[in-house]
C-alpha cells in the first residue's frame, strides 16, 4: 500500500491500538495519560486525535464501552450491582445516572424489559419474526396465514 | 395542496425500505461471534425456534432498522444437494454480500485488521470514494467503503 492511498498509517495504528485497549480493559481504572504516553502521543494531541476518528474524546468512549457491556450484561438478567462493580464503576448511583443519560432507561427498568422480551421470545418465538422466513423454513405450516402453529 | 396530495399518496403505494435481508452462514454460533465481536454489530433478536434453529439478526450500530439474518443452510429448507452446492459456493466466496460504509475507512481497517479479519483488497481510492474489501467467517465478501 502507498502513502498516496494510506495516508498517516503510523497513527492510524496507534489509535486503533489505544481504542482496542479500552475496548479489552474497560473494567480496569485506566489512566488515559498512560494510554497516551504508551501510543506516543502528548495527552492533549492524543484526545484531539481519537476524537477526531471515533467522534468521542476516550473518556467518553471509555464510559460508552462500559455502559453497552452493561446493557449486555443486563440482558442476561444479571443485577445491577454486580453490573455495576463488573464494569468498573464503584459508585452504583453514579453508575445509574450515567445509564440513564445514555440509554434512557435506569438500569433496573431495562433489566425488567429485557426479561420481560426474554420470556415473550420463549413463550412466542415465532412472533418476533415475519411470517414469511418462519413458513419458508418450516417453521410455521404453508398458508397457515402466518399463525403459529400449535402442537 | 392538491398535487402534493397525489404524490404522497403515490409514494405510499411504493415500496419504501429494506428491513431484512439474509446473509447465508456456515456455521451460525461462529457468524454470530464474527458479526458481534469482529464487526461490532448489534444482536436485534436471537430467538431459538421450536425445531432446534435459531433466528438470529444483527444490525450495523449506527442502522438499527436493517436485519441481517444470519441464517443458516439448513436441510429443511433446501434439498440436501442444493444445501451442499450453496454451503460449497459460500466457502469458495462466491458471493458478493453488499457494501458497508464507514466514516474513517482507514481505522476501520486497522481495527478489523488487527481482530483477524481477512481483506482480499486493502483500501484504495476509487471515483467514488475508498474502497476495501473483506470476507466474513464464511465466505461471504463485503466491500467496505468511506464514500465521497
Amino acid at each position: 500500500m502507498v502513502n498516496e492511498e494510506y495516508p498517516k498509517i503510523y497513527l492510524y495504528r496507534r489509535l486503533v491500538q489505544a481504542k482496542l485497549f479500552i475496548d479489552t480493559h474497560y473494567t480496569d481504572k485506566i489512566d488515559l495519560d498512560n494510554i497516551a504516553v504508551e501510543a506516543y502521543f502528548s495527552k492533549f494531541h492524543f484526545i484531539r486525535m481519537f476524537k477526531n476518528i471515533y467522534g468521542k474524546t476516550p473518556h467518553q468512549y471509555l464510559i460508552l464501552v462500559r455502559i453497552r457491556k452493561a446493557m449486555e450484561l443486563l440482558k442476561t438478567s444479571t443485577p445491577v450491582s454486580d453490573v455495576c462493580y463488573a464494569i468498573g464503576f464503584e459508585s452504583l448511583g453514579s453508575f445509574s445516572v450515567l445509564f440513564k443519560r445514555i440509554v434512557g432507561v435506569t438500569p433496573s427498568e431495562y433489566l425488567i424489559q429485557h426479561r420481560e422480551i426474554k420470556t415473550q421470545i420463549a413463550k412466542t418465538p415465532l412472533a418476533f419474526i415475519p411470517g414469511c422466513f418462519a413458513e419458508k423454513n418450516g417453521w410455521i405450516k404453508k398458508n397457515s396465514n402466518f399463525k403459529e402453529v400449535k402442537e | 395542496m392538491p398535487v402534493l396530495c397525489v404524490n404522497n399518496l403515490k409514494r405510499k403505494k411504493m415500496i419504501s425500505k429494506m428491513t431484512h435481508v439474509s446473509i447465508y452462514v456456515l456455521d451460525q454460533g461462529r457468524a454470530y461471534d464474527f458479526y458481534t465481536n469482529k464487526l461490532g454489530f448489534k444482536v436485534i433478536t436471537d430467538a431459538p425456534m421450536p425445531n432446534g434453529d435459531r433466528w438470529i439478526t444483527v444490525c450495523p450500530p449506527e442502522q438499527q432498522d436493517f436485519e441481517i439474518i444470519l441464517a443458516p443452510i439448513t436441510r429443511g429448507v433446501f434439498s440436501e444437494e442444493t444445501a451442499n452446492a450453496l454451503k460449497a459456493l459460500v466457502e469458495k466466496g462466491a458471493f458478493g454480500v453488499g457494501l458497508f460504509t464507514s466514516n474513517d475507512i482507514f481505522a476501520t481497517y486497522e481495527e478489523l485488521k488487527a481482530k483477524g479479519v481477512e481483506f482480499t483488497k486493502t483500501p484504495k481510492k476509487e471515483f467514488y470514494g475508498t474502497e476495501a474489501i473483506f470476507k466474513d467467517d464464511s465466505g461471504n465478501w463485503f466491500s467496505l467503503a468511506q464514500l465521497v
